[in-house]
């Protein structure tokens, strides 16, 4: 375990990720987007005090497709609440070096329902863009262009309880997108979804990633869909939250779920990371913890 | 089974509950089995309802009384759903105002006319406030929990892309306590009619309510029951502009 985390765990030397610079062929050092240092977040519970998160470092790059797995309880939830400014850390700080400081514009696709059933579909996808005050005109084209790209154009004036929770969970994609984030922050987009729809929308998000290149922050607890579709997966384990390990993933981009499958790196990568996860699950139940 | 058919069951079986019952009325009193002095046959009842028509009487009653529901129902709800959603939206509003809201709205409202015709005499003034205090306290508490089940996930939806307060009082927090706003607003709706034909029973001149009470008074039993009818039917008519307005306010809901 200890060597897990010292072989992945992102040091402070490896906070800035080397790239190639193609106009002058040196290796350049490109600084981290997002930079978390020590982040804890306890509350106030019934019966004392619950750590949720115990110093959490991690730096994600831009353009990177980052995955946090993890069981239920691990607090990957709340980082991502933090991200979207919805929560606030009780320790540590998040800084945004590349940016010189200002954080990226954000954007979160929410774990179930989170599409306005009193909304349309199409005025579902323009409702960030509606309360920054785009012109109709704009709304409009930007909306359509994002039914096209997650195939509802036909279903632009359809309301939500019309439609499966596939394409709902698409409507609550394509909102995100609409307001054109640098950071799209996605948790469990796809958790309510039977496997069949879930193997769709993972290769229809690859596809998505590959047109815009978002930097994307997406937490899940199903290892294969974090190999799908991860640059790298940050493992992490509950009771206090805590990140384990982060995994570099190899697979060629772009990529498709057949590809990946059948690379025998996928089972071995899997093993590990299910390794990593197993004793944390066994020890939860064993606790009697809801798992 | 076709729409089309299940449709036309479902209109036969809607139309034969009051078919079967007035047929069975009719019969019974036809035959005296009882007493058509106090039961008059509902066929008996079309030529007294001819006669109040005739005289104008009716249409001034039914005028009357749909003129106070309205007016006293509009007096109750507009400031019931503020209030509502005040109360929802915030919790120093819903805490301070919670324990009057639920112990006033046990009492039977009839119970407060006298108070209202001491404070306000017997004129319209005091029927529009009756029907007014008895729907109020029934759609704030429809509207605050209309306010409170919202799911916490559209907040923050709205949070994350940066809603003010007014965006989300306006994008949130009002469509999505309206179905329960309109759960109030239906059940206020009965009360209103329930109230002021209770409250023309004991202080009016005219409106439903008075002309049932007075028939009853003078042992013009017929009459009565044209009253009556007539009230089942506004209620019938007032119910079903009521679900017109919803759908059209609210084309989002799931059929029911």
């Amino acid at each position: 375990m200890m060597t897990e985390a010292a072989l992945d765990h992102p040091s402070e030397a490896a906070t800035r990720s080397a790239t190639l610079d193609l106009t002058s062929g040196q290796q350049v050092v490109a600084p981290a987007a997002i930079q978390l240092r020590g982040i804890g977040r306890s509350y106030e519970g019934p019966n004392g005090t619950v750590v949720a998160l115990r110093d959490v470092d991690l730096d994600v790059r831009r353009g990177e497709f980052c995955v946090i797995v993890g069981p239920s309880g691990c607090g990957k939830t709340t980082l991502l609440r933090m991200l979207a400014g919805l929560d606030q850390p009780t320790t540590g700080a998040i800084s945004f070096p590349a940016t010189d400081g200002a954080p990226p514009a954000n954007a979160m696709v929410f774990q179930g329902r989170s599409v306005f059933p009193w909304l349309s579909v199409r005025d579902n996808i323009a409702y960030g863009l509606k309360l920054r005050g785009a012109p109709r005109k704009v709304r409009q084209a930007r909306a359509d262009a994002l039914m096209e790209m997650v195939g509802l154009s036909r279903f632009a004036k359809a309301y939500p309880h019309q439609l499966s929770e596939g394409m709902r969970q698409r409507v609550a994609i394509a909102r995100a997108l609409a307001v054109d984030p640098d950071l799209l922050l996605m948790d469990e987009p796809f958790g309510a979804l039977d496997e069949q729809t879930r193997f769709l929308l993972q290769e229809e998000l690859l596809r998505i990633w590959e047109e815009t290149r978002k930097t994307v922050i997406f937490v899940t607890h199903s290892i294969d869909e974090a190999l799908t579709l991860a640059d790298r997966v940050v493992v992490m384990t509950a009771h206090p939250g805590t990140i384990k390990a982060v995994i570099p993933i190899p697979f060629a981009r772009p990529r498709t779920l057949a590809a990946v499958r059948s690379d025998p790196e996928f089972a071995r990568l899997f093993t590990r990371i299910w390794d990593l996860l197993r004793q944390d699950v066994q020890a939860a139940r064993a606790a009697g913890v809801a798992t | 089974m076709s729409r089309q058919s299940r449709r036309a069951i479902e209109l036969t079986l809607t139309a034969s509950a009051p078919a079967i019952i007035l047929a069975v009325w009719e019969v019974l009193s036809r035959t005296g089995r009882i007493d058509p002095l106090f039961w008059p046959a509902p066929s008996t009842l079309w030529p007294t309802f001819l006669d109040l028509l005739r005289d104008g009487d009716l249409l001034t009653d039914i005028r009357v009384s749909l003129v106070r529901i309205l007016g006293g129902f509009l007096l109750g709800a507009i400031p019931g759903v503020l209030l509502g959603l005040a109360m929802g939206l915030f919790w120093p509003i819903r805490v301070f105002v919670m324990p009057i809201a639920t112990a006033v709205y046990a009492i039977p409202k009839i119970a407060v006319l006298p108070l209202v015709i001491i404070a306000l005499g017997t004129g319209e003034a005091s029927k529009w406030t009756i029907v007014a205090i008895s729907i109020f306290f029934l759609v704030v508490l429809n509207t605050m929990s209309g306010v409170l089940a919202i799911d916490p996930s559209f907040r923050d939806v709205a949070k994350n892309f940066g809603a003010s307060r007014a965006q989300m009082f306006t994008t949130v927090a009002l469509p999505g306590a309206l179905p329960a706003i309109f759960t109030g607003l239906r059940l206020g709706l009965g009360f209103s009619l329930i109230v002021i034909v209770g409250a023309e029973f004991l202080a009016a001149k005219e409106g439903i309510g008075h002309l049932i009470w007075e028939s009853y008074s003078i042992l013009a039993i017929k009459k009565m029951y044209v009253g009556l009818i007539l009230t089942g039917i506004l209620g019938w008519l007032l119910t079903l502009s009521l679900d017109l307005l919803e759908n059209l306010v609210l084309p989002w809901r799931p059929a029911r």
